[in-house]
């Protein structure tokens, strides 16, 4: 069967309808089947909706994803109970040790980001994959700062993921590649994002599944929870009525 | 002694400015030493088969053990000749007739 490779951290500027469509043609063009585009949390479903409308035009798949950046647990619930069911990809930028806990244990959390400069403050260590692989959460991993630094902070970084990847490997979370990125030149064919995942150690098997088929299946499985014969996991309203 | 096994990838420009081939050439060869130094861009046997300035193309010569390496370093080449650019693989082959197929 075809891979179909998504981005699910296109950052663009919603408000700039030209510029979207041309970024859309050009992420079809590069390959990618599926992207998703971070809205604020008050963002309306018109806005979406027209964002799908442009991307549809353009040939791919389009999710709609939310970045909650949560300063404590309470927050986090809170936003992840108001939110959930608004949009189909959520990821919690992981800014302080409570939060990356609360959010590698809730079933309703897609994505666990950390701070890309702030090393002290990537959580993702062997407590945290414990608790992420039994939920289901995903490791994001953004190529963007790897193409735009250079030098001792790059070097860093690449050390980190190698860390990162390796203990997510070892707990069985899912890695998802992603762009992050905003300007059209920084944009990557799918299997070169994964070739630049070999610099953090991931294999081209991973990093292939990295791209397509981890970032889908969190598509897949939401747009099934969100539609609306969905009762729980295997369960679904197949026929409702009289003539049942 | 045992044959070294190639690989040749053809490549395309996305740039602003237009490269010429030396230019671009000291691109690729920065991106690698970059990323893996002096002594991974020597296991490379990196060359330039070809380069059409118009077309913005370019064939590039590599080992297949280092094909990994040459893949990560030229995504990550963000610049050539001083404006913003991106090298995207278009194939990879075993040789130049395959590749231009």
């Amino acid at each position: 069967m075809k891979r179909v490779f998504a981005d699910l951290h296109l950052c663009l500027n919603v408000k700039d309808v030209s510029a979207t469509l041309q970024m859309f043609k050009k992420v079809a063009g590069l390959g990618y089947g599926l992207v998703a585009v971070p809205f604020v949390p008050e963002a309306r479903a018109e806005e979406v909706t027209k964002l799908r409308t442009a991307c549809k035009e353009a040939g791919m798949d389009f999710a709609s994803r939310v970045d909650l950046r949560p300063r404590t647990q309470n927050e986090l619930m809170y936003q992840v109970r108001r939110l959930r069911r608004k949009f189909e990809v959520l990821c919690v930028a992981c800014e302080n040790k409570a939060v990356a806990r609360q959010a590698a244990k809730d079933r309703r959390v897609d994505l666990l980001s950390f701070p890309l400069l702030d090393f002290r403050r990537r959580f993702f260590d062997k407590a945290e994959a414990e608790l992420a692989s039994n939920s289901l959460a995903a490791l994001e991993v953004d190529v963007k700062p790897l193409l735009v630094l250079s030098g001792p902070v790059r070097i860093r970084l690449l050390s980190s993921l190698r860390r990162e990847v390796a203990i997510a490997k070892k707990f069985h979370v899912p890695i998802v590649i992603s762009s992050g990125v905003t300007k059209e030149l920084l944009l990557r064919k799918p299997r070169e994002m994964a070739a630049l995942s070999f610099l953090f150690g991931l294999d081209e098997g991973s990093a292939l599944e990295a791209v397509s088929q981890n970032a889908n299946s969190i598509v897949n499985r939401n747009r099934d929870k969100l539609s609306a014969g969905y009762v729980a996991p295997g369960i679904r309203v197949v026929k409702e009525g009289r003539d049942c | 002694m045992k044959r070294v096994k190639r690989r040749y990838l053809a490549l395309k420009l996305n740039s602003n400015g237009i490269p010429r081939k030396k230019e671009f050439i000291d691109a690729v060869w920065g991106a690698v030493t970059k990323l893996y130094g002096e002594y991974g861009a020597s296991l490379t046997s990196l060359s330039i088969i070809d380069y059409d300035v118009e077309a913005k193309t370019a064939v590039l010569r590599t080992s297949l053990a280092t094909l990994d390496l040459v893949r990560a370093s030229l995504a990550s080449i963000t610049s050539v000749a001083g404006s913003e650019a991106a090298v995207h693989i278009l194939a990879v082959s075993g040789t130049i007739k395959a590749l231009q197929k």
